[in-house]
């Protein structure tokens, strides 16, 4: 909190000319308020114009280049064209203008064209009719001339927008119903509150009549906060002060339901609204993959100065005799001899930057762009992946991490909604240790029992009575549950038939409904809630009615909820259920010791359990507690921390009623799943928020825990017994003891290791003995590290994010992913290096702060093993290969600078050096990145233990980064010297018999250059023909069709005089080349010396040291 | 009924492309095709090595350098610079038929036509006959783009102006009288250089179109005098020029000057006695260059290169030894391709 007022002091001061307040005052339909009211700050508001463009007309060209040319690629192929434009160079600035234009104009008009639809998209939302209320009618504008102040009405379905407000709505009681779709995901139908004192102005005249300012913080963009107070100016009166709350602001981008109109006033327009403060792009991340090419990348332009250099300088070394320098038949300019030999040199150190610059091509972004943009189409279209019951498969947000998923080391898993379906059902209630079991349980739906109790004790006490019939009426009254009476309940949301056929209850917590249900299964029916009453039938079939006070809702840190209720009677009732470990120590009568003992079995069975508790308010400690709470919700700042207090304050001295118990099932496959991740050498840890007892059954139903596991506890309770360190110390002794006694038998011990969210935050917490912290930390990882499976469990979502950053901060940084389904999971999504979200029960969150989102954990397998195995083998391959290729093709001009006196003559033609990346050997690669499958995807399914073969980036390590760079110096030195016998001293000439037209004539450079690019191009054209495992029609389109182009596209070069180029040198070189037989036996030979080191590396690998994919393949 | 719409859209297609089930040849590099594979690209290479290399060994080649390097050498008195108009003579004797058609080359060595200046030290419009470029050529010509006098040089440029004007002639010794082995001149360029890419300009008499223009610093003749015997052999288009402007890839090289394939001498030179006569104007010490005369014959892979045919011989061995290699792996780590 601290922070949030420095940051405001900062913000104010640094925010310079325009004046900064923390809040905004609004002036309902722009009415001044009475001159007695405090003197406000004008301020000036966006219009609600919603501007996602990033372009205009004007500012496209100039702004998207200075975008593009941040990138460090481009601007380094821009320096290399500026520096061809500038120097004499051996090259003409066509062949790197040409491919960096090329990518800089496709990367426009991608760009170019998202950003039409955004601004078509924000044409029709801007454009989109509004109702606002003017001098007592409604009048129809445009969305984007809405101001901030204009009261509008918006009708049934329609979409909010902007934030508003809420003033009054067609119902009497003040409410609308609305659902945020398209905000979170959540489908359910939220209740939304208008204040009271502005409830009754129902038509646009009385509300055109009302005098009265907001005052609200500024916008932020939590989703879920809002403070605000109104101030109604009644005629002579001092004004009303209301406090707002997120209950009554209605988001730009939810629709209306259930309520013929309402009438509501903005606050927040344009770019202030949530909406588009939630737009702001994630933080991005980087693969492992990137890192490795760019390491890769680091190592060429290191190898391209050096060769610069080394030219350089032996170019003077060389032409210290002045033979050499200025032989008679090649004399200089004056103006060359004049220049001093420093810049002489420098130029020269720029024209051979120049000539090699092809070494790191401008293509291999693209291509890998392109590879990892249409590669992740597959996982969308995987049916595999593809939940019917949802009617969605899986989903895409980034393409970046593509890769990643075939690197997981570590699996960051939520319990609920992720390992379990969150799809719960009511087993069992115990009040006072007498258990209560509703039966006749079918596939999950429950047959209509509500008369039906099976009780194991039926002995009645009145003092048991009266807390049975307290338990039953706390769960049926302390809920946010709504009764839905609608036929077009969305088919997500379970619900269940009443009395009327189509009522069905609706919660954001499904454990809530799960319960309520039980409860009308043991007699006690939830009716409704109707003018702040609950009605409940009970057992009796008589209607009790409560009046609801108070709601203090659920939060995580909590971990409780409660509501206040006034009977019919007149009593005051506070009722709580939550967690057993916030409930018990704020209990101080009831039959502890038996519920607790209940609670812990249900929990070891793996059943979500919940306490039950209440306590019974006297008036005058409803009072006070009215007091506080109101006191907490007026206040402006700092709300949520004296709201936290007045709870903590109201909820103490409980009476334990019960407990209930909820199981919530394994996710189909969930266990199979796990096995899989096990096996291909996942570490999987389960993160849950959830009781040890009840977190640890469910990890040995998913066989994350197996019987022979050797459980390691890390818990308060061990803790408690022993200091945090002897325990630490004990158990690395254990695991590491095992280890040294096992040696070579490591897996004949697996230990699976339990630890909670306090005992984590011990671990973690620096501790006083300054040096005692950091060994915590290293010993605990230790110990993790020797853990087959890891549970931690009572965790709060940063604790979540804590460990997995833990993790991932380690010595050996392992790749991370992190999966859930719920808000509580996206710290931990976005901090993982992948994020993947459950497309779940509870809203969308999850799903849109993740990398990738899937219907279920088991689709995870597929995610994991097929998608990211091939993904990882398929862009390893494309970057070894690039930069192969690219060795292959320069280095040969860095040798031919030896036989050219280091004049920086290009060996190829112009047209070669430009096309060589772009045309000849582009689509190969890129299309072998995209289908390549070197073994099948039921192999990869079937033997989980291939996903090893490819663990901790094995393809981009830099033995075999050396092993494809000699290979690429090996083929550059075959090509090269193998030319340069055929052409030395000897008469390697066409003899005329091939075409009689001609007879014997020299072969110049031309032929020469051309001859060593024939045999470049098909050598690695081949050499990945050689790699690639799975022929398709395309595989042998892309690559025969490439080395047909090349034949042709140099038949067509050198068959023409170009009429607009200023030199012919190409002309007939080609097909004269091809006239010589000792050319083509020259090229046989070539190429195949190139090929065969690869293939007898292949051959004997296989043979001697098979990978298990290889092994596989038999 | 939307929801169904909703849900079919949401699907994905069920094709082999994107479920990326494509149907596909699964070649796999094992030791059963491999090493059969390697015998017999290795035997073929043998064999191909064999005919190369036998029809290497056929072709004869005579070569001899008349830099005049040596005091014994009769050029030794044409290598100092400042002698004009020297000849010196090359005697040289065959003991059997020079099989023909002879090819008679000239060859440099230690002379970099490859350089980067002087390869791009030409007006290639010029040379395709533009006038407009006779008047001003390229600025990549310079030094040789205008005299002193600011005249024009035509052909401009270094690579022009160093053309290679050592001349040669050849005489059989016959009972002790000097016999001429006439040289055949045409067809040593290539047909499209002499035919399409350089083009005289189409002014008649050739000399008028370069009225105006001075001919290279270096050259004792104008361009349009460079064969006065045949006046189609003439300006751009001579095929001694044409020869020269190919520029070599390697800083020791051969270019062709004449065939002998005319008259007594067209099926070889007879065994016997003969003598070059040299015009020696070519100066290559000043930068330690060398030159000489070489005399070939060709066969149907062209000319004398023993690299080919031993390079065919060896990779094919090797080949075979891979094979072999191979082969005792596999006998000893069992390959996995039989256990199933």
């Amino acid at each position: 909190m601290d922070f949030s007022v420095l940051r405001n002091i900062i913000s104010r001061y640094c925010a310079g000319e325009e004046y900064w307040v923390d809040s905004r005052t609004v002036y309902i339909g722009h009415k001044e308020p009475p001159p007695g009211a405090e003197a406000y700050i004008p301020q000036r508001y966006p219009d609600n114009r919603i501007v996602s463009s990033k372009y205009t007309l004007w500012n496209f060209i100039p702004k998207n280049l200075f975008e593009q040319f941040r990138r460090i690629a481009n601007f380094y192929f821009l320096l290399i064209f500026l520096v061809q434009l500038i120097i004499d160079t051996p090259t003409s600035p066509v062949t790197s203008g040409l491919p960096l234009f090329f990518v800089i104009t496709v990367t426009a008009i991608k760009q170019g064209y998202e950003d039409w639809l955004r601004h078509k998209a924000d044409c029709s939302t801007n454009e989109c009719p509004v109702d606002v209320v003017q001098q007592g009618t409604v009048v129809r504008t445009q969305s984007s001339k809405l101001r901030v102040g204009d009261v509008v009405m918006v009708r049934e379905d329609e979409t909010f927008p902007c934030d508003l407000i809420l003033l009054s709505s067609s119902r009497d009681d003040g409410t609308c119903y609305v659902t945020t779709t398209s905000l979170d995901g959540e489908s359910s139908h939220k209740t939304y509150y208008a204040v009271p004192d502005t409830m009754a102005f129902k038509t646009e005249q009385e509300v055109d009549s009302l005098h009265a300012t907001i005052e609200c913080e500024q916008p932020q963009p939590d989703l879920y906060k809002f403070v605000g107070r109104i101030n109604i100016y009644k005629e002579r009166e001092d004004p009303l002060a209301r406090p707002l709350g997120a209950e009554n602001l209605l988001l730009r981008g939810a629709t209306l339901k259930n309520t013929e109109h309402i009438y509501a006033v903005a606050i927040y327009t344009g770019m202030d609204t949530k909406m588009a403060l939630n737009y702001q792009s994630k933080s991005q991340k980087r693969s492992a993959v990137e890192k490795s090419m760019n390491a890769f990348l680091i190592v060429y332009l290191c190898i391209l100065i050096s060769k610069a250099v080394i030219n350089t300088v032996l170019k003077y070394a060389w032409q210290c005799s002045p033979d050499r320098d200025e032989p008679w038949y090649n004399h200089r300019t004056e103006i060359d001899r004049g220049r001093h030999v420093v810049i002489r040199a420098f130029t020269d150190f720029l024209a051979f930057m120049v000539l090699f610059n092809y070494i790191i091509p401008v293509s291999m972004y693209v291509t890998v762009e392109m590879q990892k943009f249409l590669g992740s189409y597959f996982i969308a279209w995987d049916k595999d992946m593809y939940d019917e019951e949802l009617g969605e498969g899986a989903q895409v947000n980034t393409s970046d991490l593509n890769e990643e998923l075939g690197q997981v080391e570590y699996v960051f898993t939520d319990k609920t909604g992720t390992l379990t379906e969150n799809n719960m059902e009511f087993i069992e209630c115990c009040v006072d240790g007498h258990v209560y079991i509703p039966h006749a349980i079918c596939n999950g739906q429950i047959l209509s029992a509500a008369s039906s109790i099976d009780m194991i004790d039926s002995s009645p006490g009145g003092y048991r009575r009266e807390h049975e019939e307290l338990f039953f009426r706390a769960l049926c009254l302390c809920h946010t549950v709504q009764v839905k009476e609608e036929e077009t309940v969305d088919s997500i949301k379970r619900g269940i038939h009443q009395g009327k056929p189509t009522s069905f209850y609706i919660s954001s917590s499904p454990d809530e409904v799960a319960l309520v249900e039980g409860m009308k299964r043991l007699g006690y029916t939830y009716l409704r809630l109707k003018d702040s009453h609950m009605e409940i039938l009970n057992k009796d079939d008589e209607i009790e009615r409560f009046e609801l006070l108070h709601v203090l809702n659920f939060d995580s840190v909590r971990r409780r909820m409660s509501v206040i209720v006034k009977s019919s009677a007149g009593e005051y009732l506070l009722f709580c259920k939550g967690a057993d470990s916030s409930i018990f120590p704020r209990v101080v009568s009831g039959k502890v010791e038996q519920v607790r003992a209940r609670v812990e079995q249900n929990a070891v069975e793996g059943l979500r359990t919940l306490c039950v508790a209440y306590r019974s308010l006297s008036p005058a400690e409803y009072k006070e507690a009215c007091y506080q709470l109101s006191n907490a919700k007026l206040a402006l700042q700092d709300r949520e921390q004296r709201l936290a207090q007045a709870y903590d304050l109201i909820e103490r001295n409980f009476t334990l009623l019960g407990a209930t118990a909820v199981e919530d099932r394994l996710q189909e496959k969930a266990a199979d799943t796990i096995e899989s991740l096990h096996k291909a050498g996942m570490k999987v840890w389960v993160l849950t928020g959830d009781k040890m007892e009840t977190a640890a059954a469910t990890c040995y139903a998913s066989k994350l825990f197996r019987s022979s596991t050797q459980i390691l506890e890390l818990t308060k309770k061990r803790t408690e017994e022993q200091s945090l360190h002897d325990v630490l110390f004990d158990l690395s002794r254990t695991v590491l003891g095992q280890r040294s006694l096992s040696g070579l038998s490591v897996d004949c011990q697996d230990y699976g290791l339990i630890i909670d969210g306090a005992t984590l935050s011990a671990v973690l917490k620096p501790s006083p003995e300054s040096s005692g912290s950091g060994n915590y930390r290293e010993i605990f990882l230790e110990i993790c590290r020797n853990c087959s499976a890891v549970l931690c469990c009572r965790m709060a979502p940063l604790q979540k994010a804590q460990i997995v950053k833990l993790i991932k901060v380690s010595k050996e940084h392992p790749i991370t992913l992190a999966i859930g389904d719920g808000a509580n999971d996206v710290s931990m999504i976005l901090e993982a290096h992948v994020g993947i979200g459950i497309m779940g029960k509870e809203g969308r969150q999850a799903a849109r702060n993740s990398d990738y989102a899937i219907p279920k954990f088991k689709h995870l397998k597929k995610m994991l093993l097929v998608h990211g195995h091939f993904y990882y083998i398929r862009i390893a391959e494309l970057v070894q290969y690039f930069f192969y290729k690219n060795v292959c093709f320069i280095f040969p001009q860095f040798l031919y600078q030896f036989f050219c006196g280091f004049s920086q003559q290009p060996l190829y033609d112009t047209a070669y050096l430009t096309l060589y990346n772009i045309s000849f050997t582009s689509l190969p690669i890129l299309l072998y990145s995209l289908i390549e499958k070197h073994v099948s995807i039921e192999t990869l399914k079937r033997d989980p233990t291939l996903y090893r073969d490819v663990a901790k980036n094995s393809l981009l390590r830099w033995p075999v980064f050396l092993y494809w760079t000699c290979l690429g110096l090996f083929n550059a030195c075959i090509f090269f010297f193998g030319a340069y016998f055929l052409f030395d001293n000897t008469t390697f000439t066409s003899n005329g018999q091939l075409m009689t037209t001609n007879t014997q004539m020299m072969f110049g450079n031309w032929t020469f250059g051309t001859l060593v690019f024939t045999v470049l191009v098909f050598t690695v054209t081949l050499k990945l023909a050689l790699d690639t495992h799975h022929w398709t029609w395309i595989n042998h389109f892309v690559i025969w069709g490439s080395l047909l182009f090349y034949v042709i596209f140099s038949l067509l070069w050198g068959g023409i005089i170009w009429p607009f180029m200023n030199y012919q040198r190409m002309y007939y070189v080609f097909m004269q080349m091809l006239s010589s037989g000792p050319a083509w036996l020259g090229i046989i030979l070539l190429i195949t010396i190139s090929l065969l080191p690869d293939v007898v590396k292949k051959v004997l690998c296989r043979t001697l040291w098979p990978t298990a994919t290889e092994r596989a393949h038999r | 009924m939307m929801k169904e719409e909703l849900e079919t859209a949401n699907r994905p297609d069920n094709t082999a492309f994107t479920q990326q089930r494509l149907p596909a040849w699964q070649p796999m590099l094992s030791a059963g095709i491999v090493i059969p594979g390697f015998v017999l690209i290795g035997l073929a290479f043998i064999g191909i090595g064999v005919a190369l290399f036998i029809a290497s060994q056929n072709i004869t080649v005579l070569e001899r350098d008349y830099t005049g390097v040596e005091t014994v050498s009769d050029c030794y008195k044409c290598s100092n610079p400042s002698v004009k108009n020297c000849t010196c003579k090359l005697d040289f004797s065959l003991s059997n038929l020079f099989e023909g058609p002879v090819f008679f080359y000239y060859g440099l060595s230690n002379y970099f036509q490859s350089q980067r200046a002087y390869g791009a030290s030409k007006d290639e419009y010029q040379l395709s006959g533009d006038l407009d470029y006779f008047k001003t050529p390229n600025s990549a010509c310079s030094p040789y783009q205008y005299d002193a006098n600011n005249n024009p040089i035509v052909p401009c440029g270094s690579l022009a102006n160093s053309m290679f004007n050592d001349t040669f002639k050849l005489y059989q010794m016959v009972n002790g009288t000097k016999k001429l082995v006439p040289f055949d001149g045409k067809g040593i360029a290539w047909w499209t250089d002499y035919n399409i890419k350089y083009r005289n300009p189409s002014v008649t008499p050739l000399k008028n179109a370069f009225n105006g223009t001075v001919k290279p610093p270096f050259w004792s003749k104008p361009a349009y005098e460079l064969d006065t015997s045949d006046p189609s052999n003439n300006g751009f288009v001579n095929q001694d020029f044409l020869v020269w402007m190919r520029r070599a890839a390697l800083p020791d090289f051969r270019k062709l000057y004449r065939r002998i394939t005319e008259g007594d001498y067209a099926s070889g030179l007879p065994a016997g006695n003969y003598s070059l006569e040299i015009a020696y104007n070519y100066p290559v010490l000043s930068f330690g260059g060398r030159k000489k005369v070489v005399f070939s014959n060709v066969s149907w892979m062209g000319g004398k290169n023993q690299f080919l045919g031993i390079a065919y011989l060896v990779v094919g061995s090797l080949c075979v030894v891979m094979s072999m290699v191979m082969l005792i792996v596999y006998a000893k780590f069992k390959f996995p391709e039989d256990d199933k």
